[in-house]
């Protein structure tokens, strides 16, 4: 049995099982690492690409820069090469590779030179590796070429070796999850020569800057990183197979990597150098940010470079949080205890000692006076980047603040001057301790250390003996001068510290407050459109900005709501088209296409991308702070679930209305062909019969004449009835389709009755009929020949299910703005339950067994009268009978 | 009428031709047929038929622009055969100037009512001023409307619309045609007055106003005077 402490931890397999998958449908990352310009990577690049081609690879040439070398102009033959995307930036004419020209070709293999390049604004990407990353993400293998200064976390070291700083760079990971990494190397005497040689490749306005760069000791320095740096691939390589494999090895400590993070510029190095000291080790590291009262007052330029810094951290692999509390070194010790850290790196204070100790000690110190076990490394800033930013709460301290807290102790001197000799000076002192209290409550940190000096100054002066002067008689005075002063400074600095908590708490409210806002209103939002609409507004209104949603319909995305008037072109569309399928955000703030107006927020879940969210900054030269990113990311969060929730209510509403279809349509087809068939068969049946008679007439004529004519009349009279039907029919799906356009005009009501009952002379001949209307009807607008039909329908059914000769009565009565029809019959009427269905489609009355019909002329009466506002039922009479009554509400004719 | 007539169907079903070419050939009258109107058109110019049969649903041009074309140079009699659907088109062609509608599917007895009535226009539109229809007789010469042995005293409008109607006995007017007729090209209002004098002409010359005999509507299109029709 093996020892439990070798075994592979099973997170750790998973991980390195989801990361071969994601590897296998991805494409393979070759990289050629060089330590300076002009050692061949390009060129051992081709080499290797030839190699592919030759073994009948699928290569192409996304972007090679040659530079005009002929050796490698020459190593091109033979390759397609996909043309460049010229752009225009700032008058000159640029070429970057055709991202898109390469996806659209896909070809096995694509080799992209210079990995760490930059692209031109207007590109999708502001970086070449993330177009790379999508080459990849599309299962093309590619090869490319990088120098070790481009690497992320070198970038610092080779500006400590070289002075050099080089701004071109690239994220660690893309070199950890390389597939391959070829070192290319050329001894630094021979890249030398070869740059005396003119072989390397120098842009004129470089030539200085390479010179100084081209120094062997750089040279020999760069080679040795790049060599070490390929050898720790290497080794980790080697480390993870060994894990999957199980095989017992001299396993790390397991330590664990605190980087503190601190708005000054330091942060970057500090995150570098956590980087690699965590690469060292072989450890895992984490980057805080303890978000402290004061922060809330930080310039935009300091919460600008923290959120730089988180990002970097981010793309370098660390895991990142963000706590909030006033105890910076209390809230890093916690978050290290929770987690196991071992190590705990900081940046070495910019500020004085003397500021420190005022301010109760460094945080740093505080940290290794309470870190125990926990190793503290303390990183030191380097000489140039002495430039703080000086803390804007200084300058925002108004000059009022400072003479209210002078005025204020000259009141307290003033007020105390006639008590004193009635009360003992120690006990005046409460006093100006209250003063002190009020200014540091009111007025600020600052005012209230003026009022605390002022304070024990003007006590020693107007009240200790000898009065009015500095002086001080008894020493036991100098006690209480050092007390005021220190209970002044303690309560000043606590109660400023209270302010800004609650400041802080204000803020972090009024962030849950907007977030509590909008999940309720989600929550009341009954559909998509309505959740849709709740987002736009609330996140206009908070954000003050133009807001956007997309979703997803097929494969392209549709606009579906924004702020009102506003829209996005198609370029901008593109990129929320990116951010939909790459699941990440883009545009303005973000790594991709930062070029334009826009960010795009993918709208996530967890089950996929359910949307994107765009919004546009109305004042361009705002950028959101990091609360606002936070908020906004939560929003984001929140109108992802409710989208999601709502997409699902609609589809199984879809799925059902569906399926009511489908039921539908097999209702109508039981209908439609037992009604069409029975008159059929009874059409055949006639015709068939003369048929025969009339081939066989000569011989016998066995028909008589009567017989003949009854047979043609049940023929014709059935042809008649499928027409009706069909009739219906063709209303019902025009009704239905919306097709039918109200021909409303004035219509005189005794003149459309008289005209259907013309038209159902044949039908109505052995009734009689009954029509009652009062005789000043006004006319009113209708469409004649669909309220007809309606009457026409309703006939037809008192016909059917009333004995044949009783009575049929339409009356029509004026209802102050409605019209009421009602047609009575003295059938049997119908059951109570079924009075409203048998205006549903298809719905045949128990009543109706025998009679035919397909159960669509009450539904399309139904259609017809609700098309014109009014609404139709149907009553038992008391007397025994049916009376289907309907309005048509009066409006003012149009004319 | 003359018994024998020249026919010209115009449809582009087969077995709509065929069912018109055997009726009407068993009651005597000569037929040619066409599924175009393209070929409608000349057809009417190479056998001067006396009357035309169009279908509205055509594949080379619709009905109604084939009445408007015939409108331009002849005034032979058409009659419109139209489905369900083709409501609008039918007040077109109506208005175009064809002279009646059939809708399908119809009997042959209401196509040879129709064909009677068209053809009496033609035949009545220089001759007798008097109409008649049962106990209806509009006298246009006198300005004398009788229903039975009764006088009736109609305003100017009704009178000129009745007018109207009389000269078209038997056959549909559109609502357009009898408002331009009577008022005008551009009356405002126009649609209202037709209707309030119609109901006032029915309660004049109809028994039961709700149940006319005479002054028939046809929903959405226009109004009959029923002709008498006796051939």
């Amino acid at each position: 049995m093996m020892d439990t402490y070798h075994r592979p931890d099973p997170d750790e397999l998973l991980a390195q099982v989801q990361a071969e998958e994601k590897r296998q449908t991805r494409g393979k990352l070759k990289i050629f690492l060089g330590y300076a310009a002009g050692v061949g990577k390009t060129f051992a690049m081709l080499e290797a690409a030839h190699q592919r081609r030759s073994q009948g690879i699928d290569v192409v040439i996304a972007y090679v820069q040659t530079h005009g070398r002929k050796e490698t102009e020459a190593l091109l033959d033979g390759f397609e090469v996909l043309p460049q995307r010229q752009s225009s930036y700032r008058g000159v004419t640029l070429c970057e590779m055709d991202l898109d020209g390469v996806l659209h070709r896909k070809p096995r293999l694509a080799v992209v030179d210079e990995l760490a390049h930059t692209n031109i604004p207007d590109s999708r990407h502001s970086k070449r590796y993330q177009d790379v990353e999508e080459l990849l993400a599309a299962g093309i293998d590619v090869f490319t070429t990088v120098n070790i200064q481009h690497l992320e976390s070198m970038n610092d070291v080779v500006r400590q070796i070289t002075g050099v700083t080089v701004r071109e760079t690239i994220p660690d990971r893309l070199m950890d999850e390389a597939d391959e990494i070829e070192v290319i190397d050329l001894p630094t005497d021979e890249l030398i020569q070869r740059l005396r040689e003119g072989k390397v490749y120098v842009p004129d306005q470089a030539v200085h800057a390479i010179e100084k760069f081209f120094r062997k000791g750089n040279l020999t320095a760069l080679r040795e990183i790049s060599l070490r740096r390929a050898a720790e691939r290497v080794d980790d390589q080697m480390r993870s197979y060994m894990r999957t494999e199980d095989i017992s090895g001299p396993w790390p400590a397991g330590d664990r990597i605190l980087v503190c993070l601190s708005s000054h510029p330091l942060g970057e190095r500090l995150i570098r150098a956590g980087r690699r000291l965590a690469d060292d080790l072989n450890a895992e590291w984490m980057v805080v940010f303890v978000e402290t009262p004061g922060h809330l007052k930080m310039p935009s330029e300091n919460r600008e470079r923290i959120q730089r810094n988180l990002n970097l951290a981010e793309q370098m692999g660390a895991r990142v949080e963000i706590l909030s509390g006033a105890q910076v070194a209390e809230t890093i010790l916690t978050l290290a205890r929770h987690n196991n850290v071992t190590k705990i790196l900081v940046g070495k204070p910019l500020r004085s000692r003397w500021y420190e100790l005022l301010r109760g000690g460094s945080v740093i110190d505080q940290i290794i006076h309470a870190s125990g076990k926990i190793d503290v490394y303390v990183v030191s800033e380097e000489a140039q980047q002495r430039t703080i930013s000086t803390p804007a709460r200084a300058q925002r301290v108004r000059w009022e603040s400072y003479l209210k807290s002078v005025l204020l102790v000259s009141v307290v001197t003033v007020v105390s001057l006639p008590v004193y000799g009635r009360l003992e000076p120690t006990n005046l002192v409460m006093f100006f301790l209250a003063a002190v209290v009020i200014s540091a409550l009111w007025f600020g940190r600052g005012p209230s250390i003026l009022a605390s000096v002022l304070s024990v100054v003007a006590f020693d002066f107007f009240f200790v003996h000898p009065r009015y002067s500095i002086a001080v008689n008894d020493t036991e005075y100098v006690l209480t001068f050092i007390g005021l002063l220190a209970v002044g400074l303690i309560i000043s600095s606590s109660a400023s510290l209270l302010r800004d908590q609650v400041d802080q708490l204000r803020q972090r409210e009024s962030n849950a407050r907007a977030v509590n806002a909008l999940s309720k209103e989600l929550t009341a939002a009954v559909n998509l459109d309505s959740v849709l609409q709740v987002v736009i507004r609330v996140l206009g209104q908070t954000f003050k900005r133009d807001v956007i949603i997309l979703l997803p319909e097929g494969s392209n995305l549709n606009e579906k709501a924004a702020t009102k008037g506003f829209s996005i072109d198609d370029n901008e569309k593109g990129i929320a088209l990116w951010a939909y399928h790459n699941g990440q955000p883009a545009g303005r703030g973000t790594d991709t296409l930062s070029a334009t107006a826009m960010r795009f927020m993918p709208l996530k879940t967890s089950r996929g991308v359910v949307g994107i969210l765009g919004v546009k900054s109305i004042d361009q030269s705002r950028y959101l702070t990091q609360d606002e990113r936070m908020l906004l990311d939560n929003f984001a969060n929140l109108s992802a679930l409710a989208i999601e929730r709502a997409s699902f209510a609609e589809q199984a509403n879809q799925a059902e209305s569906l399926r009511s279809t489908e039921r539908l349509q097999s209702a109508l087809l039981n209908s439609i062909s037992h009604e069409l068939r029975t008159p059929l068969s009874s059409i055949i049946g006639a015709l068939t019969s003369l048929e025969e008679d009339s081939c066989t007439r000569n011989t016998a004529g066995r028909l008589t004449h009567a017989t003949r004519l009854e047979l043609i009349r049940s023929a014709s009279g059935q042809a008649r009835a499928l027409n009706r039907l069909v009739g219906n029919l063709l209303d019902m799906t025009r009704l239905q389709s919306g097709q039918v356009r109200l021909n409303a005009a004035l219509t005189d009501v005794q003149e459309l009755i008289g005209a259907v009952l013309g038209q159902m002379q044949d039908r109505l001949h052995d009734r009689e009929i009954d029509v009652s209307a009062p005789d000043d009807l006004p006319m009113v607008m209708m469409d004649a020949m669909l309220v007809g039909q309606t009457l026409i329908n309703l006939l037809d059914n008192a016909v059917k299910f009333s004995p044949p000769g009783s009575r049929i009565c339409i009356s029509v009565v004026l209802l102050e703005t409605l019209l009421q029809f009602s047609v009575q019959d003295q059938g049997l009427g119908i059951a109570e339950e079924e009075r409203t269905r048998i205006f549903d489609k298809f719905y045949r009355g128990s009543a109706a067994g025998q009679a035919s019909g397909t159960g669509l002329g009450l539904a399309i009466c139904r259609g017809i009268v609700e098309a014109h506002g009014g609404s139709i039922w149907a009553e038992n009479l008391v007397q025994g009978g049916l009376n289907v009554i309907f309005t048509i509400p009066m409006s003012e004719p149009e004319s | 009428m003359a018994d024998q007539l020249r026919v010209l169907v115009v449809d582009d079903e087969v077995e709509i031709r065929r069912f018109l070419r055997v009726s009407l050939t068993a009651h005597g009258h000569m037929v040619f047929e066409t599924n175009s109107g393209q070929e409608a058109l000349r057809m009417v110019v190479d056998h001067r038929p006396d009357l035309m049969i169009l279908d509205l649903g055509l594949p080379d041009m619709d009905g109604v622009r084939v009445t408007r074309r015939i409108r331009e140079w002849s005034k032979i009699p058409v009659i419109i055969l139209s489905v369900r659907s083709q409501e609008q088109d039918k007040i077109l062609a109506l208005d175009a100037g064809a002279d009646d509608y059939l809708t399908k599917p119809f009997g042959v007895g209401e196509l040879l009512a129709r064909m009677r009535v068209v053809m009496r226009r033609v035949i009545t539109m220089e001759g007798d001023p008097v109409y008649r229809a049962g106990d209806l007789q509009v006298d246009l010469s006198r300005r004398l409307v009788t229903v039975g042995q009764r006088e009736v005293s109609l305003t100017p409008t009704e009178f000129d619309l009745i007018k109207v109607l009389a000269q078209h006995a038997g056959r549909v007017v559109t609502h357009r045609q009898l408002i331009q007729q009577v008022w005008g090209n551009s009356y405002e209002d126009a649609d209202r007055l037709l209707r309030v004098n119609i109901t006032n002409l029915r309660k004049k010359i109809e028994a039961n106003p709700s149940k006319p005999v005479h002054l028939m509507t046809e929903l959405g299109v226009g109004y009959r005077l029923e002709g008498d029709d006796q051939g």
